[in-house]
C-alpha cells in the first residue's frame, strides 16, 4: 500500500429503518496502525465494524478498503481481511483443528498449506494439545483464542476485532494482548472495539470515542487523557451520607469536582499536593486515593455515567 | 473503467458449503446411513403390506400390482421429505442458532454462494438416496420398464424443487415451534397428492387442485418412467418443478440477504 491508507471512510451512514446507527463518520487508518473504537453499548461500534468488514453495505457515504469499493469488490476485500466477531461463531460439531482448516477452504487455500498453517496457529493460540477436541468442550478463553486464530488463517493484512476480550479472565486477556502485540509487530493493521479502557490504552495507537452514532473524541490515548481530563485524580470518601454538601468546600482545590454517591473525584494536576492542601484546610476524608487519570475518566466524561441499556 | 459484473447467482465458491457440510456430517455418518434404510422401510411396509389388501390396479389402461403403482409415489415422497428436512431443519440451525453462516460471510463467499451451496449439498445427498431407492425398486421387481433409469434425474429434480422451497421457507421460521407449521403443509401434501392412489378416484374439482401439488407432478412423472408410459405432459411436469425450484431459490437468496446482511 506504500503509505496509503488501508481504510478510508467518508461521511459513512448506517440506517436500519427509521433508526440511524452510524451518523456521517469519517476516518482513515494507516498501514500497521492499531485503531480503537470505544463507546458504550449501542453507540454504533458494531454497525461500523460490519461495514468495514465488507459484510454490510453503508446506507450512504464512501468507504474504501485497500483502495477498493466494498460494494463492487466484496469478495476481493474479504479475502485480505480477518474478522473476529463479538460472539464466537465456531463450528461446534467440528474439532479445533478442522475449524481452522475448514475456514481456510473458504479462502480457496489448498489443503496442504492449511494443514501447515493450522499447526502454526494452534501453537500461536496455545491450543496444540487440544487440536482434536470438539470445540464444544473448550473453555470460553480457548474458544476466543481459536476464533482469533481462525481469523488469521488467510494471513490478513487487516484484522478487525469486535470486543475481543469480553468475558475473559485476566490471564486469558493478557495472553490475547500479547498475541495481538506480536501481530502488530509483524505489520498487521488492527481495528479493535472495546469497552475496557485499559485494553484501549494498551493496544491502540489511536482511537475514537463513539456515542449515539457519532465520534465524540479522537486521538492517541495519552492525548485524549490530556485534553479531556487532568493528569491525576484524587478519590475521597467521607463518613457522612451527604457528599453533596462537600462539593463547594472542595471546589477551590481542583479543576473539576465530581460527586458520586459513594465518593468524590477531584481532577487535579498534582494529587499529593492537593491532598496536603485539603488536610491543611481541616477537611478529613476517611480514605483518600491518588491515581493517574485513565481513559476511563475520559470515557465517562464524554459518554456520561448513566447506564445505556 | 470496469463495468459492473453481470449479477450472477452464486459462484464456484458455493462448493465450499458442500465441503463444509460433508466435513461436519463425516463425524455423524449414522445420519447419512439412515437415509439408505428409508426406501426399504417404505417399500416393504406400504408396498408389500398393502399389496396383499389392494391387489391389482389399472394405470393408463394397464394392470399392475399395487406395489408397482405405489413405489414411484414413495420415491417422490422420500425425495420431498429428505429435501425438506435438510433445507428447513438444518439450515434453520445454521442460520439462526449456531450462526455458522455469519462466519462464512466474513470470507470471500457471498450470500448467494451460501444459498446455492446448500442446494448443491441437498442435491448430492438426494442423488445418492434416490439411486439406492431406485435400486431397491428394481430388485423388488416394482418397476417393469428400463425407462426407470430416468427416475433418477426426475427424483433429483424433485429434491431440487423442494429444497429450494424449503430454503425459502426456513427463513420465515422464528422458533422451533414453527416446525409444526411445516408439518401442517407437508402432511396434506403427502396425503392428497395421489401418491398412493390414482388421482382419477378424486372428484374432478379436487383433481384440479391436486394437480398444482408439486408432489403430485413429481409422483406422476416418476410413475411414467417407472412403468415406461411416456407422454408429452412429462415435459410440462418437469418444467413446473424447475419453475418452482427457480422461484424458491430466488426468494431464499433475497431472504438470506435480509437476515444475514441487515
Amino acid at each position: 500500500m506504500n503509505g496509503a491508507h488501508v481504510l478510508e471512510a467518508n461521511q459513512l451512514v448506517k440506517r436500519f429503518g427509521d433508526f440511524t446507527a452510524v451518523k456521517e463518520v469519517s476516518f482513515a487508518i494507516d498501514q500497521g496502525e492499531s485503531f480503537g473504537f470505544l463507546g458504550p453499548n449501542g453507540a454504533g461500534k458494531t454497525s461500523t465494524m460490519r461495514m468495514i468488514s465488507a459484510v454490510s453495505q453503508p446506507s450512504s457515504g464512501r468507504l474504501s478498503i485497500f483502495g477498493l469499493d466494498p460494494r463492487t469488490h466484496g469478495p476481493e476485500i474479504r479475502a485480505r481481511l480477518g474478522v473476529v466477531p463479538q460472539e464466537d461463531t465456531l463450528e461446534l460439531e467440528l474439532s479445533v483443528r478442522l475449524n481452522l482448516e475448514m475456514f481456510g477452504r473458504y479462502f480457496d487455500l489448498p489443503r496442504k498449506l492449511l494443514r501447515e498453517r493450522a499447526s502454526e496457529l494452534l501453537e500461536f493460540a496455545q491450543l496444540s494439545d487440544r487440536a482434536n477436541d470438539k470445540v464444544d468442550n473448550l473453555s470460553g478463553g480457548m474458544k476466543r483464542r481459536l476464533t482469533i486464530a481462525r481469523a488469521l488463517i488467510n494471513r490478513p493484512e487487516l484484522l478487525i476485532l469486535d470486543e475481543p476480550t469480553t468475558g475473559l479472565d485476566p490471564q486469558a486477556r493478557h495472553l490475547l494482548w500479547e498475541r495481538l502485540y506480536r501481530l502488530k509487530r509483524e505489520g498487521v493493521t488492527l481495528i479493535i472495539t472495546t469497552h475496557y479502557m485499559d485494553e484501549a490504552e494498551q493496544l491502540c495507537d489511536r482511537l475514537v470515542v463513539m456515542d449515539h452514532g457519532t465520534f465524540v473524541a479522537e486521538g492517541a490515548p495519552r492525548e485524549l487523557i490530556a485534553s479531556h481530563s487532568t493528569r491525576e485524580v484524587v478519590e475521597l470518601r467521607f463518613s457522612t451520607d451527604s457528599h453533596e454538601g462537600l462539593h463547594d468546600r472542595l471546589a477551590p482545590f481542583a479543576r473539576r469536582v465530581e460527586v458520586l454517591p459513594d465518593r468524590i473525584l477531584l481532577y487535579v494536576d498534582e494529587g499529593d499536593d492537593t491532598l496536603r492542601e485539603i488536610h491543611a484546610a481541616g477537611i478529613a476524608p476517611t480514605s483518600a486515593l491518588v491515581r493517574r487519570s485513565s481513559l476511563e475518566d475520559v470515557f465517562l466524561r464524554l459518554t456520561g455515567r448513566t447506564l445505556v441499556d | 473503467m470496469l463495468t459492473r459484473e453481470i449479477p450472477r447467482f452464486g459462484s464456484r465458491r458455493s462448493y465450499h458449503i458442500v465441503e463444509r457440510n460433508f466435513t461436519v456430517y463425516r463425524s455423524q455418518w449414522l445420519m447419512l446411513v439412515s437415509g439408505f434404510f428409508e426406501p426399504l422401510f417404505y417399500l416393504l411396509s406400504i408396498g408389500i403390506g398393502l399389496n396383499h389388501l389392494v391387489g391389482n390396479i389399472t394405470v393408463g389402461g394397464r394392470i399392475v400390482t399395487y406395489a408397482t403403482f405405489v413405489a414411484p409415489g414413495m420415491l417422490a415422497t422420500s425425495a420431498m421429505n429428505g429435501a425438506m428436512i435438510d433445507s428447513i431443519f438444518n439450515t434453520f440451525f445454521r442460520l439462526k442458532i449456531s450462526h455458522a453462516y455469519e462466519a462464512v460471510l466474513a470470507t470471500p463467499l457471498e450470500v448467494t454462494d451460501v444459498a446455492l451451496g446448500e442446494v448443491w449439498w441437498a442435491l448430492a445427498r438426494a442423488s445418492i438416496y434416490a439411486a439406492s431407492f431406485i435400486t431397491c425398486m428394481v430388485l423388488l421387481g416394482d418397476s417393469p420398464s428400463y425407462w426407470v433409469v430416468l427416475c433418477w434425474p426426475a427424483a433429483i429434480l424433485t429434491s431440487l424443487a423442494f429444497s429450494c422451497v424449503g430454503l425459502a421457507a426456513c427463513t420465515y421460521i422464528r422458533s422451533w415451534q414453527d416446525f409444526d407449521l411445516v408439518a401442517l403443509v407437508q402432511l396434506p401434501l403427502f396425503l392428497f397428492s395421489a401418491t398412493f392412489f390414482p388421482i382419477s378416484l378424486y372428484p374432478k374439482w379436487l383433481g384440479v387442485i391436486v394437480s398444482f401439488s408439486p408432489l403430485y407432478q413429481s409422483a406422476t412423472l416418476l410413475r411414467g418412467f417407472s412403468l415406461g408410459q411416456l407422454d408429452w405432459m412429462m415435459i410440462l411436469r418437469a418444467t413446473y418443478l424447475v419453475a418452482i425450484a427457480g422461484a424458491g431459490l430466488w426468494l431464499a437468496a433475497r431472504r438470506f440477504r435480509s437476515i444475514l446482511l441487515p
